[in-house]
């Protein structure tokens, strides 16, 4: 049964990659901009949470999420709205100048070691049903993961500013004719993709509880990664992408043989190019679109 | 004078822009002592990684975040192969024999460095040169993220998780100088080259590339190789530089630092390039000297850490400002008289 466990905890994982996924995703629809500062916002959570550890946990997780929908709409107000006319190359560079100085920031203040965060460590009690051995926090992940997507896609379906975020990701040009206005709807992005970075930095710390300056990088390479893979031009194969990523390390990690275990980046990495050279719109993007040229 | 002479002098003073600025880099270090000296000479190497960056990037318009692999293939391979034989059995004990058996000078590392990085281009380039736009550079960098985890977990090969040490350091200061321009000159010769020009149409309009006869496939080939080449050779430098290197100096900050360094500078021109990686090499060493303490006409001294903070939104606020980098993608010119309209 162990083989259903390792499906299982992959499963759990490739939610909170695909919430990763729509983050960027979103972002990337209204402004085609690819934001790597994003696991900057996912490690701003973490060391919220860590600062107010001895608060209750309602407190510090709505603290959370106050800090990091902040961080993430000032992020787009101080650097990315000058940018908006810049080549992507500029706008991608200057998501790393941003990454690197909120990471040094990180490391004057709260140091290289790393501070641990136990907010809600509680759920990584198990349950067993017959020999499956099954944490809260796999549950929480699939609840809250699911949650969010249904909402996300709520509010793009059926509220007027996610129709506008629609137009503007179809269109950007052509919908500000028709009215749709551009700050707003780019705002409006930043901030879901900000809620969507607190609720990672929630659920990511009961994981891995010790939160460094780098702490949000490798996930956000990783479902970036997906995100591509999977096809950027629409939210849906972003969002697989993203989850394809998370399950497939966590599944990698847990059935390769241990000897060849530290070769599993590589084996990740290796099928991304493989994906690429074979359909570079993505996987689950639908054939014959044109490329996004850059 | 004529319209030749002057597109000849024209093109020596493109070449001169970023030439000047290198040697002049180099005699201010020598002029240094010998801890403030490693620095220029770093700056030196980075330059030379930027140049390779650029003649792929800068050219061809397609982004690659892969090219440190080419720096670290060559910076593992220049090490591990000039590491005296006594030595090398004691810090490499599990190398390939043909690795451990044999050594060479620095001079040659530095040319079986570039020719590993070429190659290493080429069987990469081969299948993802096909690709533009984000495709290409994730893709790149998977290839960034496969050649870091086998160097870090392969000892055949190198020092796997170790520090790489005992390298002879033979990067001097005139040494980098020569390194870099050879890579500019290098870099420059291409641009002008019939192939650069031809890259370079590609990066304004690619349909229109093609419809004018241009592969741009094999365009971008040619140049991702010989970029890998000097990226290769840059490699080399970096590493006879410090006598030693880890896996964790030539993956991600390399990669970013040095993307920053070109786009800062102006990613389309060799100047460009060349400026940017200067600049921020210098602003860095300064803000990390300022930590200890600095006279410049008052004394600054910065708190710990604050060095890469400043750094960081130096590079934000020189993007935000000027998006199309400080040179604006333009080599150096001459100021030319405004000659009058001549009626006719």
């Amino acid at each position: 049964m162990t083989d259903v466990q390792a499906i299982i905890d992959a499963i759990a994982l490739g939610a909170v990659y695909a919430l990763v996924a729509v983050g960027i995703g979103l972002v990337f629809g209204v402004m085609r901009l690819i934001n790597f500062a994003y696991g900057e916002l996912i490690t701003a959570g973490g060391f919220t949470l860590w600062w107010l550890r001895d608060q209750p946990a309602a407190v510090a997780i709505l603290a959370c999420f106050a800090v990091v929908i902040a961080l993430s709409l000032a992020m787009e107000r101080v650097a990315f709205r000058p940018l908006r006319r810049a080549s992507p190359a500029t706008m991608l560079v200057a998501t790393f100048a941003i990454s690197f100085t909120l990471q040094s920031i990180y490391l004057l203040i709260f140091g290289p070691r790393g501070n641990p965060v136990s907010t809600l460590s509680g759920l990584q009690g198990a349950v067993n049903i017959g020999s499956l051995h099954i944490r809260w926090i796999t549950f929480v992940s699939l609840g809250c993961g699911a949650a969010l997507l249904l909402g996300t896609a709520f509010i793009l379906d059926r509220t007027n500013i996610g129709l506008h975020m629609r137009a503007a990701a179809t269109d950007f040009r052509t919908s500000r004719i028709l009215g749709v206005r551009a700050n707003r709807v780019i705002a409006f992005a930043f901030l879901i993709s900000g809620f969507l970075a607190a609720s990672v930095s929630v659920l990511l710390t009961v994981e891995d509880q010790l939160v460094t300056p780098d702490y949000g990088v490798s996930i956000t390479i990783l479902a970036l990664i997906g995100v591509v893979v999977g096809g950027l031009d629409r939210l849906w194969s972003a969002t697989l992408g993203g989850f394809a990523m998370g399950f497939a390390t966590s599944l990698f990690g847990d059935l390769l043989p241990a000897g060849s275990r530290v070769y599993l980046p590589s084996i990740v990495f290796g099928a991304v190019i493989l994906v690429l050279i074979l359909r570079p719109p993505g996987l689950f993007a639908p054939s014959r679109r044109p490329v996004e040229r850059m | 004078m004529s319209a030749g002479a002057r597109a000849r002098i024209d093109t020596v003073v493109e070449f001169l822009g970023p030439a000047l600025l290198i040697v002049l880099v180099a005699v201010i270090g020598s002029f240094t002592s010998a801890a403030r000296e490693i620095e220029f000479r770093n700056a030196l190497v980075n330059a030379a990684i930027v140049i390779a960056l650029y003649v792929f990037i800068g050219n061809s318009g397609v982004i690659s975040f892969g090219h440190i692999s080419f720096v670290a293939v060559g910076a593992f391979l220049a090490g591990v192969i000039t590491i005296e034989g006594q030595s090398k059995q004691f810090v490499l004990p599990n190398l390939a024999p043909f690795l451990k058996h044999t050594t060479i000078g620095s001079w040659a590392s530095l040319g079986l460095a570039a020719a590993v990085g070429a190659a290493y281009a080429l069987i990469v380039g081969i299948p993802l040169m096909r690709l533009s736009g984000l495709p290409a550079g994730i893709a790149t960098f998977a290839v960034l993220g496969i050649t870091y985890n086998v160097l870090r977990y392969w000892d055949a090969i190198g020092p796997g998780p170790l520090t790489l040490s005992l390298v002879p350091e033979t990067t001097t200061i005139w040494v980098a100088c020569g390194g870099t321009l050879i890579a500019a000159a290098v870099a420059f010769g291409y641009q002008k080259s019939r192939a650069g020009r031809m890259l370079r149409a590609t990066r304004e309009d690619p349909g229109a590339a093609r419809a004018a006869g241009i592969d741009v496939y094999r365009q971008r080939l040619l140049a991702f190789t010989l970029s890998g080449a000097l990226a290769g050779f840059a490699g080399g430098l970096l590493v006879h530089l410090f006598g030693s290197i880890t896996t964790d100096q030539v993956y991600l900050n390399l990669t970013f630092i040095t993307l920053a360094m070109l786009v800062i500078g102006g990613v389309a021109s060799l100047l460009g390039a060349t400026l940017g990686a200067l600049l921020v090499s210098g602003l860095n060493s300064f803000l990390s000297d300022a930590e200890n303490g600095v006279d410049i006409g008052f004394h600054l001294k910065l708190r710990g850490g604050t060095s890469f903070v400043v750094l960081g939104i130096f590079m934000a606020l020189v993007l935000i400002l000027r998006p199309s980098g400080i040179t604006g993608g333009r080599e150096l010119r001459l100021p030319r008289r405004r000659r009058p309209v001549t009626k006719r």
